[in-house]
């Protein structure tokens, strides 16, 4: 059972990693990485390792989410590549 | 150009993807990990340093002196975005107007006087790029915020009996006064949490932490040996550990803490302290 779970999880990591590079609206990709963290949040769960989880919940998804949107508040939105 | 960057990005990821075919399978008991490594802090971490939980143990004692330049690290990002974000003089300001709100009516006034300060219950000072005014937002995060910082204590206060510590609690510690600066505006978190404060916290944190290990220098022990502090404390060295490794994970909270508001702060209000997110 675990590897079907697996197998969507890392999908998702993959389809963020790629949606996050490609998009050219930076808030897009800021909240794209949050979710990039988060899913590898539940990867490192589902590995047992529940203190990498907690740290990338909360520093990954949580803190550095923040952070970023901050950033392009202060500059632009849009990427010109 | 593009293209040949492609192709060199495509060959460098099959590198990686044909060297991880080498790795030992996830749970081998064969595998180097668990022959040789994982054996021994199961066997004797406990023995050795009388800590329930073995994460722990590996982290505040055996590597403790790596998590101390850890927070070293994490200080000196903090003291790395001060230093080159901060702005002190405020000229440019004095163009730009300011503006309160009427709570009770949500009528907004534009001052382009900037010697304006009133300090009346009805009126309240927004940023410039302001946000309409929203009572389920505030109400919300007023709720929420001592429920974070709840959890956040918990985490550190436990973190050597479950998953946590220091690290992750004073993330969330901080990720609470992101959040009221983010719901309410800059100026009443910094009202909460002044910049000196935050300066004099984040230091406080390494000093904890370093503290701790003379402590243990000076009690004839080796550095952040905790069961040396059994000699002042009135408990015995078990009980001398676990105080030790609590003491060390409070420290590294702070730091974490203070550092993640003064980055959040610094590049919000890039670096003037005026208005933010």
């Amino acid at each position: 059972m675990y590897w079907i779970l697996d197998l969507m999880i890392l999908t998702l990591v993959i389809v963020c990693a790629i949606g996050a590079i490609t998009i050219k609206d930076l808030l897009g990709t800021a909240i794209l990485f949050g979710a990039y963290s988060f899913m590898m949040c539940l990867l490192w769960a589902i590995m047992g390792a529940v203190d990498v989880a907690f740290t990338e919940a909360s520093v990954g998804a949580g803190v550095s989410t923040v952070f970023f949107v901050a950033a392009i508040f202060r500059t632009t939105r849009r990427t010109r590549d | 150009m593009k293209k040949v960057a492609l192709i060199v990005v495509i060959l460098c990821g099959a590198i990686l993807i044909h060297a991880t075919s080498e790795f030992p399978k996830w749970g081998e008991i064969n595998s180097p990990a668990s022959l040789h490594v994982s054996p021994y802090y199961i066997k004797y971490s406990v023995e050795q340093t009388d800590v329930p939980n073995i994460v722990t143990s590996v982290l505040a004692d055996y590597r403790g002196f790596d998590t101390m330049f850890e927070t070293t690290v994490i200080f000196c990002a903090g003291l790395a975005c001060f230093l080159l974000l901060r702005i002190f003089n405020d000229k440019e300001e004095e163009t730009e107007s300011i503006f309160y709100r009427h709570i009770p009516s949500g009528i907004i006034i534009e001052f382009k006087n900037h010697e304006v300060d009133i300090r009346d219950e009805d009126f309240e000072l927004i940023d410039s790029k302001f946000v309409p005014y929203d009572l389920i937002i505030k109400t919300v995060c007023r709720i929420l915020i001592p429920f974070i910082q709840i959890f956040a204590l918990y985490v550190v206060a436990h973190g050597d009996f479950s998953p946590g510590g220091g690290f992750q609690g004073g993330v969330i510690l901080g990720a609470s006064i992101i959040l009221l600066a983010i719901s309410f505006n800059l100026k009443t978190a910094i009202e909460k949490i002044s910049e000196k404060t935050l300066g004099v916290l984040s230091a406080i944190g390494v000093f904890i932490y370093a503290g701790i290990g003379c402590l243990c220098l000076i009690l004839k022990g080796h550095f952040l040996d905790y069961g040396k502090l059994a000699k002042i404390l009135p408990i015995d060295p078990v009980k001398a550990r676990a105080i030790g490794m609590l003491g060390v994970e409070i420290g590294v909270a702070i730091t974490v803490m203070a550092v993640m508001i003064i980055i959040y702060i610094n590049i919000a209000s890039q670096g003037k302290h005026q208005e933010g997110l």
